[in-house]
């Protein structure tokens, strides 16, 4: 288990591969990107020393608990990011494909409702925080049980 | 006991982090936020919004959540990463 909160970028291929291993069948893999439009000059998100590898440490246990994963990797940036540059990595390996794919998607949706990162857009106009999105709290909802 | 406050919270209060002697009778997060926000306007957030999210040593937390002396405890928004 590979969890990371860093400034510098990572090579998500690099990640993928390290995945395989003994009884691996499959590995799934999601990339998060600072979304570019013509508005938005920078991104920066600011977090909890601490508690976000802690956060993440405990989301990535849980999937491996509940999905049976091999492996899993998660990487986290931090600081002022550019329109296109990579935010978050996240890498699932499992027996089997469902597995990989539903803990790649729960680790997703706990992540952007429980690890303590918080975004600061900056446009042509000023900068603003951005407010959390009312979708992500129900993706998180739905893996309660 | 250590507090600290991000994003929004910080500017709205002015303050990232500070060490704090935590008064005799304040025993949960919801009595710390009443507490705080008596520090005047600026920390009137602390108890009006209600979106305001907390952590205890490193832990998601709620209102009824107990406080000791040397916990961590820190203020924010609800949670934007990913």
């Amino acid at each position: 288990m590979k969890i990371t909160v860093q400034p510098h970028d990572f090579d998500a291929g690099e990640e993928t591969a390290a995945l395989s291993g003994s009884g691996v069948g499959g590995i799934v893999s999601f990339v998060g990107l600072v979304r570019g439009d013509d508005e938005v000059l920078s991104m920066t998100l600011e977090h909890y020393p601490g508690m976000t590898e802690r956060a993440l440490q405990d989301i990535a246990e849980e999937a491996v608990r509940r999905w049976n994963l091999l492996d899993v990797s998660v990487i986290h940036r931090y600081g002022r990011l550019r329109p296109g540059e990579r935010i978050v990595y996240v890498g699932t390996a499992a027996a089997h494909r469902r597995e990989a794919f539903e803990a790649c998607e729960f680790i997703m949706d706990y992540l952007k409702t429980r690890a303590p990162f918080w975004k600061y857009e900056e446009t042509h106009d000023g900068g603003r925080w951005v407010d959390a999105r009312a979708e992500d709290e129900f993706s998180a909802e739905r893996w309660q049980r | 006991m250590k507090i600290f406050y991000f994003a929004g919270l910080r500017e709205k209060v002015g303050l990232s982090e500070e060490h704090f002697d935590l008064p005799e009778g304040i025993d949960t997060v919801r009595a710390l936020r009443a507490h705080l926000a008596g520090r005047g306007e600026n920390w009137q957030a602390l108890t009006q919004d209600r979106m305001l999210r907390v952590a205890v040593n490193q832990q998601m937390a709620g209102a009824d959540t107990p406080l000791k002396g040397d916990d961590e405890v820190a203020f924010f928004p609800p949670v934007t990463g990913g």
